[in-house]
């Protein structure tokens, strides 16, 4: 039961020499209109035949699934160069390259792996990036992830998310899975298996526990799992529900929805669970799917104090809520962008349920679903991409969107349904 | 019902056996399996499984049979989308295992609040929750004690109809009565 998408028509050629290899199959489409790609020439590397993971068809393909960047025709070359000095930039100018990556790989006497890679700037002739990295063979995969996001980051200005990872639910008849991959949906583990609902997965910031509700006890507790030893502690078991954790930006802290005294409100707690709860308001309604603001101060949460489900932000020290969603009589599980700038959210429209993306310095408001069953969106931890998750063919799938709406992917298990995905930090 | 010892405290640590191998993350890609078996498998971050979380045994309680003629052979109380108050037609239901609990003051009960499978399952769960709530404030006001009464919610999780149409919700969108013991 492996996490994959399936492969779009245009893309066939290069995710092709992928499949041998793949567990994942990945579904891109991107829409033409006004996408201004970088065209990129990414050249294979020198003598990667002699590693057991070939890492440059890694690099492109992360590279290619940001939509970002189109690949330039490297085809035909023969030698293939693998340093700057054997580049005819004239020629690569003429095919509209931007930019040339090309490298080599070498096997060191003790076995490791040496790649020294160059990005080389068509129009300057300069070399944008000239690096080497050392790695375990067993390593590949990462220090492509890594030379991707270098790539990635030189070009664009922002910080790549090749190197993250991606926590999702998956349920396969009785059995649920709480899982994480890596964000190209390689190296996939378990890291609970349940014959009872798991939900609202959510990293800690620095990444190393992951906090989630389980239903394992036939009632719903918040756990923090240690990733790395698998330890759990039990943060939450009040009488009632504990659901809907969030962590603070310094990860000492968790928000918490409890119904300990009646109806479900917010509250915080220490995340070793060892305080007492801490109330954040006193309502009739109620008030959940708490999340931190990035300077910690706040949350934004799901209410229905005026009737039906919106969003409002409120002062953890105490204060008035501001209501921060007005249109339409159903709006729930915000989530914010890492510079807190935007928020993402689920607005009900008649039968659909859509993922909306709005502005909170302009409240402009934008539909980024192609769809009708969505859930649970978050961030990438670059901002630039939303992850959700949402219903095709009847299946429970994971689909991805670029803020700006123009690439989207979708990701599929081979049995089952896949939910509740949640975007770790970067490493 | 398993018979087996209650280990969680409120904030108590579970230490999960952290000498358990890695599981299906460690295996090698299949790219890997070209080359000769000494070559390690990709280092995927060690991320150990968890070991399950154990619940308490159950005691020898009393509650009304399953299935008998009235409003005490029913056991679950339905709703509209969104809302969470008992309807009229509802209210016998909850009165009437409200009795059963007055009279027989070692019974005990849960009840169960459901959702249909739209919108958000934190929101769901909360709703499933004030749900539960309200037929709990039902029955102690018609005499049950609220010691005898506990309130879940499965939110939008555990759906008794899978189909995706308001045949399917309709069904959903309830409170489950399930007495300790049964």
């Amino acid at each position: 039961m492996r996490l994959k998408a399936f492969i779009a028509r245009p893309l066939l050629v290069i995710l092709l020499l992928l499949a041998p290899f793949a567990r994942a199959e990945l579904s891109l489409e991107i829409t033409t209109e006004g996408l201004r790609q970088i065209p990129l020439a990414m050249l294979p590397f020198g003598n990667e035949r002699d590693l057991t993971t070939a890492v440059t068809p890694i690099v492109i393909a992360d590279l290619q699934r940001s939509g970002l960047f189109k690949q330039v025709d490297v085809s035909g070359l023969n030698p293939v160069p693998t340093e700057s000095a054997q580049l005819k930039l004239g020629d690569w100018r003429a095919k509209q390259a931007a930019d040339v990556l090309l490298g080599s790989v070498s096997i060191e006497k003790d076995g490791k792996i040496k790649i020294r890679y160059v990005l080389v700037d068509t129009a300057t002739e300069q070399d944008k990036l000239s690096e080497v990295i050392t790695v375990a063979p067993n390593q590949l995969r990462g220090a492509a992830h890594r030379i991707a996001d270098a790539v990635y980051e030189k070009l664009t200005g922002e910080k790549g998310v090749f190197s993250t990872k991606i926590a999702y639910v998956v349920k396969d008849g009785p059995s649920y899975q709480l899982r994480v991959a890596d964000a190209d949906a390689f190296n996939e583990r378990t890291i609970l298996s349940s014959k009872e609902p798991i939900i609202s997965p959510k990293w800690s910031p620095d990444g190393t526990r992951m906090a989630y509700v389980t239903f394992e006890l036939k009632r719903p507790l918040v756990v923090v799992q240690n990733l790395s030893t698998g330890a759990r502690k039990v943060v939450a078991n009040f009488r009632g529900n504990n659901s809907a954790p969030a962590w603070s930006p310094d990860g000492k802290r968790l928000a918490v929805t409890l119904s300990r005294d009646g109806i479900a409100q917010i509250y915080t707690i220490d995340a070793e669970g060892q305080e007492q709860p801490r109330r954040l308001m006193n309502t009739r309604a109620i008030d959940t799917e708490a999340v931190f603001t990035p300077d910690g101060r706040s949350v934004l949460f799901t209410s229905d104090r005026g009737g039906s489900p919106q969003i409002y932000k409120i002062p953890l020290e105490g204060g008035a809520a501001q209501r921060i969603t007005f249109t339409g009589n159903y709006n729930v599980s915000p989530r914010l962008s890492p510079d807190g700038k935007k928020l993402v959210f689920i607005q009900q429209n008649g039968p659909s349920f859509r993922v909306m993306l709005q502005d909170l310095d302009t409240s402009q408001l934008q539909n980024m679903s192609d769809n009708a069953l969505d859930e649970s969106p978050s961030f990438s931890p670059n901002g630039r991409m939303i992850l959700y998750a949402s219903r095709v063919n009847g299946r429970g799938v994971l689909a991805l969107v670029s803020a700006d709406g123009r690439v989207r992917q979708k990701f599929t298990t081979q049995a089952g349904d896949v939910y509740e995905p949640a975007w770790g930090p970067l490493p | 019902m398993n018979k087996i010892l209650l280990s969680i405290l409120v904030a108590g640590a579970l230490a999960a056996c952290s000498s358990a191998p890695p599981k299906t993350g460690a295996s090698a890609p299949v790219s890997e399996t070209k080359v000769a078996e000494t070559k390690p498998a990709e280092a995927a971050e060690k991320m150990p499984e968890a070991q399950p979380l154990t619940a308490p045994a159950a005691d020898d309680t009393p509650f009304p049979t399953k299935g008998q003629n009235g409003a005490l052979g029913q056991r679950s109380i339905f709703y509209a989308f969104d809302a969470f108050a008992v309807t009229e037609e509802y209210k016998p239901v909850a009165v009437a295992h409200a009795g059963f609990l007055a009279g027989h003051s070692k019974a005990k009960l849960t009840l169960q609040g459901n959702c249909d499978e739209r919108g958000s399952r934190e929101y769901n769960l909360a709703l499933g929750s004030r749900r539960a709530e309200g037929v709990k404030n039902m029955m102690t006001l018609s005499g049950a004690a609220a010691e005898q009464i506990e309130v879940v919610s499965f939110g939008k999780e555990k759906p008794m109809a899978e189909g995706h149409d308001e045949s399917a919700w309709s069904k959903n969108r309830r409170v489950d009565i399930v007495y300790q013991g049964e």
